[in-house]
């Protein structure tokens, strides 16, 4: 029996969450922007593994901030080109 | 203007020798210039073909004049085919990867697939020399393949065994270049090169292009003589040698000579592209200095890119040393004479200014002193034609004026200029100030805008720029005037205020309770913008005094409130508040100094507490305001007592001197007798240490508890009345360890933050013995600056001071490079309207500024609202 990881139960590691289809587009109409203007993480990211997004979702990363105590983003999750 | 076009594809490539030829406007044969006439020899170097550069002439080419004519490309042929230098590697990796008979590249399709990626997936690498293992066979026609030794910087050749020997055999550009022509299109996709753009071969010359002289101009000495630009010299070096070796070629030289020339050719090719190649010694000019060809107007900082595309020189700009005048307002620049006669703003004539205009066209170009009204230098008729003015034409001129013209008028008080200095870290490298004409040689300013730019006055000089244009003139009074730039966006704090003698002369002048007769409050208050004196504080036996508190309040506007500790505050576990014994209790209830002394934490720059609270409640302008009457104040107070420093401001008393060699003496028994501990081996190691680190540790703790006494001694004996301790305490300069080091102790030098060891084996000069581990053996200075160092302490202290030296250097020079290379990356990141944070092409950066949205410049020291500040103010307390 191996214990597996969750990188998702480190303290250091953020909530990742994936966003549905209805989420999304309120948010691309909050910033008008098309998903290509958001930013960007890879597929194969242990966060997003985790949490098991593919590519062209959008994920909601909340995480604590300095600055305002709860800051929210979103990213774009795509594949990582071969090198 | 053309509407902006967007970029489709940019191809990069190599130029066939076809194209060459086909750019080509005409073949370059002789290697002169002009001949004796001065006309350029047909088919030369300067060939009308190529361009013109003299007035008066023609192009061949494009039949326009000097000024209009772009210029042509022409080429040489060369007799042989020689390397290019910039494709050296190129050519290397190539020969190591391709077969020497067949030209395939000396992998199966399989071995290609597994570097590069399938068909379809082509995401992998592209082809490298490691991918070919050494002297294999060929896959395709089974050739064996031979090592290629590489020579920096154009000599290849392949390595035979010839009866058990290794032999050298040199490839010659030809053999190099029919190897490069077997290389087979297919081939050459992945080892990264498009064909139809780039054959291999075309990295082998055998037609050189000559650039337009446009590029390369001569230029005519005073004496009429022509000299040429350094790419001519170089072209006309490759023509006689390619000459040379035409003649030899025909007339059926022997082999070994043909050889030399060749090789003779391939240097001055080499040199002409790039001077300064390893292993090749660079061409020189006749008088040593080595030539500056085509790489070299590309490279380096004041190459093409760096020195000419992204910076450029500029117009409307001076440039002269420094100096400090407190009378000036921070806004305010003093500009020379000379500067301001010579710098212009143009102003066009209408009907409402014309008379003005007249006059100042009247004055000329020569204003007679710093009071007069400015005078003009140039006027513009509406035909855009300049007439410079001059002593004999002023009245004509004048008189000719009307609306329409332009008359460029010189530089007087209160126009905006932009202040500079290098380098410009920060957006306060540059700001907007108002012109005040002085007589002298140097700008003058105010010394409190000195921390924005970073500026002293041991010869720096300051660059100043004059807006050309009303939209340039009222940006920069909006934007970048020094009063709009107070609060620092680096901490949302003031980095305009009070520095050295303000701290010290304020501080003076607050502390404790003065009083000043009527005279002296107002020679205190002479130069600042006070309207009426308070009722006095105290009258006695008829005469009436004003408080030191008062004289300083009267400055303060009226509704400010404020609570807070000064910086000679000691943080005391139970605060005595206004009782404070060293009185750094401040406390101000409605424009009132009520007690406590105005030093650094107050007024200085990047703390100044009240400026800051000036600029929250009542803005900026009252702000500089009142930085201008402080300056003006304290420069005033501290002239009042007077303030000085001298060598007998160090002394101690005999009872000093007593105690602090028994404290020296005390600490070096207390060493010895450790190290005897530890020689015995009794020494008990801390945790996680050896027992020399562990001992290494209790002497510097035990040095450094020493020094510390000796400073508290000197402490005790120099108060209030030594300027050094003034300074140290207020703020203004120095700390009380200075004053330790001066008339104390100056205490352990270190290298690394441990003792000094290095020097001889197992000592650190001749005068010790080996393996000593005692106080002054490992760099502790037991005297003052004052009493003087001996010879071992003076050496402990060049080293010490030396790694101080190195380390400002070094830290200088890496955050140099950080900061350039944060700049290059954030340039053209900007916060939009919506809060987010966008690069150019309206990619999210940051979903809100910060995560919180707030600007550092207007925030309270990082914090969106100053919550501590408005409660103070309405409840005139501490909170």
């Amino acid at each position: 029996m191996s214990t597996k990881l969750t990188v998702l139960d480190h303290v250091m590691v953020p909530e990742h969450k994936i966003m549905s289809e209805e989420d999304v587009s309120k948010l691309l109409e909050r910033y008008n922007i098309t998903t290509e203007q958001l930013p960007k993480i890879y597929h194969d990211d242990p966060a997003v593994k985790e949490i098991g997004a593919n590519a062209d979702d959008v994920i909601r990363i909340i995480r604590a901030s300095h600055t305002a105590g709860r800051a929210e983003a979103y990213r774009l999750v795509v594949r990582r080109p071969k090198k | 203007m053309p509407s902006p076009k967007r970029i489709g594809q940019i191809e990069f490539g190599l130029l066939s020798p076809k194209e060459i030829r086909e750019m080509s406007v005409r073949k370059i044969i002789w290697a002169d210039t002009y001949d004796d006439d001065g006309f350029p020899y047909p088919q030369g170097l300067m060939d009308l073909n190529l361009g013109v550069i003299d007035p008066g002439l023609r192009c061949k080419t494009c039949d326009q004049k000097a000024s209009e004519c772009p210029g042509h490309f022409g080429h040489i042929e060369l007799a042989k085919p020689v390397i290019h230098v910039g494709y050296t590697r190129l050519i290397r990796k190539l020969l190591r990867v391709t077969c020497r008979a067949c030209g395939r590249v000396l992998l199966s399709p399989e071995e290609i697939e597994k570097v590069v990626g399938t068909e379809d997936d082509q995401t992998g690498d592209i082809l490298s020399e490691k991918d070919v293992k050494k002297e294999r066979v060929c896959p395709h026609c089974g050739e064996q393949q031979l090592k290629i030794n590489f020579e920096k910087p154009t000599t290849f050749s392949e390595v035979m065994i010839e009866d058990g020997k290794k032999v050298e055999h040199k490839l010659t550009p030809a053999d190099i270049r029919a190897r490069m022509e077997k290389i087979p299109n297919e081939d050459l996709i992945p080892l990264g090169i498009n064909p139809d753009v780039a054959r291999p071969e075309w990295t082998i010359l055998t037609v050189l292009p000559v650039p337009p002289v446009t590029m390369r101009p001569s230029i005519i000495l005073e004496n009429g003589q022509r000299s040429e630009d350094d790419l001519t010299h170089k072209l006309v070096d490759i023509i006689r040698i390619n000459q040379r070796f035409k003649e030899n070629q025909d007339a059926g030289a022997p082999q070994l000579i043909i050889e030399d020339l060749w090789e003779l050719l391939q240097y001055h090719v080499t040199t002409y592209l790039d001077n300064e190649v390893a292993g090749c010694p660079p061409a020189r000019h006749r008088s040593g200095r080595p030539l500056k060809t085509l790489s070299q107007r590309l490279k380096g900082k004041d190459g093409r890119f760096r020195g000419s595309l992204s910076g450029k020189r500029v117009n409307f700009s001076s440039r002269t040393v420094i100096s400090p005048d407190p009378n000036l307002s921070v806004s305010q620049v003093g500009v020379p004479r000379a500067v301001a006669n010579e710098m212009t703003i143009p102003v066009r004539v209408t009907a409402y200014n014309i008379e003005e205009l007249k006059q100042i066209v009247r004055t000329g170009p020569l204003r007679p002193n710093v009071n007069a009204p400015c005078g003009a230098n140039y006027v513009i008729r509406p035909d855009n034609r300049r007439l410079r003015l001059g002593a004999d034409n002023l009245d004509t001129v004048a008189d000719m004026i009307e609306p329409g013209w332009t008359v460029e008028r010189q530089l007087r008080d209160n126009d905006v200029v932009l202040f500079n200095r290098q380098p410009s870290l920060h957006r306060m490298s540059i700001m907007a100030h108002r012109v005040k004409v002085m007589e002298g040689r140097t700008f003058r300013l105010n010394p409190a805008v000195c921390p924005p730019y970073n500026a002293d006055f041991d010869g720096d000089e300051m660059n100043m720029h004059v807006p050309q244009t009303e939209e340039a003139r009222a940006e920069a009074n909006i934007l970048l005037s020094v009063h709009e730039n107070i609060l620092s966006p680096r901490f949302g704090g003031p980095i305009i205020g009070g520095i050295h003698d303000h701290v010290s002369g304020i501080f003076m002048l607050t502390h404790d309770t003065r009083w000043f007769t009527k005279e002296e409050a107002l020679y205190l208050l002479r130069y600042t913008n006070i309207e009426h004196m308070p009722p006095p504080g105290k009258k006695e036996g008829g005469v009436e005094y004003w408080s030191n508190k008062q004289v300083f309040s009267q400055i303060l506007p009226e509704h400010l409130n404020m609570v807070f500790r000064a910086s000679s505050c000691q943080n005391c576990d139970t605060c005595k508040k206004e009782l404070c014994d060293r009185d750094a209790y401040v406390r101000i209830i409605d424009g009132k100094l009520e007690c406590g002394t105005i030093d650094k934490k107050a007024i200085g720059a990047f703390d100044g507490q009240i400026v800051n609270r000036i600029i929250r409640q009542q803005g900026m302008k009252r702000a500089s305001v009142f930085i201008d009457d402080l300056t003006k104040l304290s420069i005033r107070a501290i002239m009042f007592d007077g303030f000085s420093f001298g060598i007998d401001d160090e002394d101690l008393s005999k009872t000093e001197y007593g105690q602090i060699d028994e404290v020296l003496k005390n600490a070096a028994l207390d060493v010895t007798r450790r190290i005897k501990i530890y020689e015995d081996g009794q020494l008990e190691p801390m945790p996680g240490r050896t027992v020399e680190e562990t001992l290494e540790m209790q002497i510097m703790q035990v040095l450094g508890k020493a020094r510390d006494q000796t400073g508290q001694i000197a402490g005790r004996h120099l108060g209030l009345g030594n300027s050094a301790v003034v300074m140290a305490v207020s703020g203004a300069r120095g700390s009380m360890l200075n004053l330790t080091q001066m008339a104390g102790c100056i205490g352990q030098q270190s290298v690394r933050g441990e003792r000094i060891v290095r020097g001889y084996d197992d000592r650190t000069l001749p005068h010790f013995r080996k393996g000593d581990r005692g106080s002054d053996a490992h760099g502790f200075i037991q005297h003052s600056y004052k009493g003087g160092l001996n010879p071992t302490e003076f050496f402990f202290h060049a080293i010490g001071g030396r790694e101080g030296l190195v380390d400002t250097a070094v830290r200088t020079s890496q955050s140099g490079y950080l900061q350039r290379r944060m700049i290059n990356a954030l340039q053209d990141l900007k916060v939009a309207y919506d809060g987010t944070v966008r690069t150019t092409g309206g990619r999210i950066i940051q979903f809100e500024y910060g995560e919180d949205g707030t600007d550092p410049t207007k925030s309270a020291f990082g914090d969106p609202v100053d919550v501590k500040g408005i409660v103070e103010s309405i409840l005139k307390e501490e909170v």
